[in-house]
């Protein structure tokens, strides 16, 4: 299990190595998770701050009756669901075509990883303004080419634009993470598999795909931790709207404490938030940690 | 095995280049528009054909802000990057070479801290830094950024760690070294290369940090995220300037990321996928 030596070496005292780590962690974890859990119960707004007071269960009634709570939960998983299966689907694919030996594959890997490193604020940028841009933006010169309407991506297609703009951030890690773990595949377990008069979809099924299952597991885990709190992209390019279309939990609480400072319902929110957050990560630690047993 | 035909691989070939160029596209174009004026940068149909000019890179130069960020984004990323390995490695050492029965759970315990969503803890963090006084300030940056990757440095510096083969240990130990000495002259150069791709991925994380960034810093401390953010307000749309300041803010981290690509898929993926 996680490669762990069971061979007991010196017995040194490790409490004042690991301690560091792990009283900073509890910190922070459990600070700001305590006062968020007592803010989450009181009446605290920042532009009337003497009118504070413990008012129970208040702000969550009012934030489970909000349509907006409802909205954006369904955009987090609708967002992050989406971009999930095409960044894996996409990069499974595109990791199989990588992989291959062709001229120059180093370089043609390495320019199809770059998204990865771009800083979301720049690549939401750079798509808003220099290709989903409705007038002087390169899709419109193209539609336009073939004869069509340019689209008004982020008005008409707002949830659509964030989403391609993630999936082309992530589908390269995707890939990066994928390919390296088809190069570990072993060789002549797929040529006893070929030779045995297995077809390619059938070796893919037995002998790769089982392989990769464990990458594919990590690159599902990483990718949830970071797609459910997805914020730079709709802060640079529709503030999530029109309306509420692309508003996402991180994005909701954002507006209501530091818009609308009102810390008692951004607290609710967040202890929402964190508990959304615990159940995927219960489901996605187990897994992990039972893909790493094999 | 089959040998692929000719026309396979030259499918192969012609169909991943493409591809290879299609993503990487927007990069380019941002790249070039670096080098166009205004004008040409917004010209429909777009101008493939332009004279350079280095003028957006010499007007974003003069803009202190720009070099304030730029600054402010490297102490932040160091800091943090130096603060987070000073933590992570006396703990992954422990875990990889004295575990106990706590290893295991304490390792999960702190890959599950990751999950903690930073919009839960927006509110308290806020209020706790604008009491310390940390608003706004490379250190308070510096902390958060080192408390979110802190997880993932443990379990990069411990698959490293553990990966060095325990037989050189035990011959320096029948030999008599000591503890110091075992660091000095076995342990740190073995897993130089580890420390050293634990390093490039904090940086790179630290480097594209855009949430806490955005809400915690507004002018002093406010890394390139933020300053690149800032281009988003209508009245900052000039394209050829915000492709250049776009450009400076990536290239440095594009080419670590270029640089370090193998060794970052064995720290994301801890290890598990080699």
């Amino acid at each position: 299990m996680l490669g762990i030596q069971k061979k007991n070496i010196h017995k040194r005292r490790t409490l004042p190595l690991v301690g560091p780590s792990v009283a900073s962690l509890l910190l922070w974890m459990l600070v700001p998770l305590v006062m968020t859990l007592w803010f989450s119960f009181q009446r605290y707004q920042l532009l009337s701050p003497q009118n504070r007071g413990f008012i129970g269960w208040s702000n969550y009634s009012y934030l489970l009756s909000d349509p907006a709570l409802w909205t954006a939960l369904v955009n987090t998983l609708v967002l992050s669901g989406v971009v999930l299966i095409i960044t894996v689907v996409l990069g499974l694919g595109l990791a199989l075509l990588f992989a291959q030996d062709f001229p120059g594959n180093s370089v043609a890997r390495i320019l199809a990883i770059s998204p990865f490193f771009v800083m979301p604020t720049v690549s939401a940028l750079v798509w808003k303004n220099m290709l989903m841009h409705p007038v002087n933006g390169l899709f419109a010169f193209w539609s336009s080419l073939v004869g069509l309407p340019a689209i008004d991506w982020f008005g008409d297609w707002p949830m659509v634009s964030i989403i391609l703009i993630v999936s082309w951030q992530w589908t390269p890690f995707a890939l990066l993470v994928l390919m390296t773990a088809l190069q570990s595949v072993d060789p002549q377990q797929k040529e006893a598999a070929y030779l045995d008069g297995a077809g390619t979809f059938a070796v893919f099924i037995h002998v790769v795909l089982p392989h990769i299952k464990r990458a594919i597991a990590m690159v599902v885990m990483i990718e949830m931790m970071f797609f459910l709190t997805i914020f730079a992209e709709i802060f640079v390019t529709t503030n999530g709207g029109p309306g509420l279309s692309t508003t996402n939990l991180a994005f909701l609480i954002y507006i209501r404490a530091l818009l609308d400072f009102d810390i008692g319902v951004a607290s609710a929110g967040g202890i929402i938030a964190i508990v959304l957050a615990n159940i995927v990560a219960i489901f996605l630690i187990r897994t992990v940690a039972k893909s790493m047993d094999a | 095995m089959l040998q692929p035909s000719a026309t396979y691989r030259n499918l192969i070939t012609v169909s991943a280049w493409l591809i290879a160029l299609l993503i990487f596209f927007p990069i380019l174009w941002m790249f070039l528009a670096g080098f166009k004026t205004e004008i040409d940068a917004i010209a429909s149909p777009p101008a493939l054909l332009f004279a350079p000019t280095w003028e957006n890179y010499i007007e974003v130069q003069s803009r202190a802000n720009y070099l304030q960020s730029a600054l402010n984004s490297i102490i932040i990323s160091l800091g943090s990057t130096a603060l987070a390995l000073a933590i992570a490695a006396p703990a992954a050492y422990a875990f990889a070479f004295h575990p106990t029965k706590q290893t295991r759970n304490t390792l999960l315990w702190m890959l599950s801290t990751k999950m903690l969503p930073s919009v839960g803890v927006l509110v308290p963090v806020y209020l706790i830094f604008r009491d310390l006084g940390l608003l706004d300030t490379h250190i308070g940056l510096i902390l958060i950024n080192t408390l979110i990757n802190l997880p993932i440095l443990v379990w990069l510096l411990f698959s490293f760690f553990r990966d060095v083969p325990y037989e050189i240990l035990e011959a320096g130990r029948i030999d008599g070294v000591s503890f110091v000495e075992e660091l000095r002259h076995i342990l740190i150069p073995l897993a130089m290369p580890g420390i050293a791709s634990c390093a490039l991925l904090s940086i790179i994380l630290c480097w594209n940090e855009a949430f806490w960034s955005l809400n915690l810093t507004t002018s002093d401390a406010a890394p390139l995220t933020a300053f690149i953010a800032s281009f988003s307000a209508p009245e900052g749309l000039f394209w050829a300037k915000l492709s250049a300041a776009s450009t400076l803010a990536i290239a440095p981290i594009l080419v670590i990321g270029w640089m370090s690509q193998r060794q970052l898929v064995q720290g994301l993926t801890f290890g598990a996928v080699k």
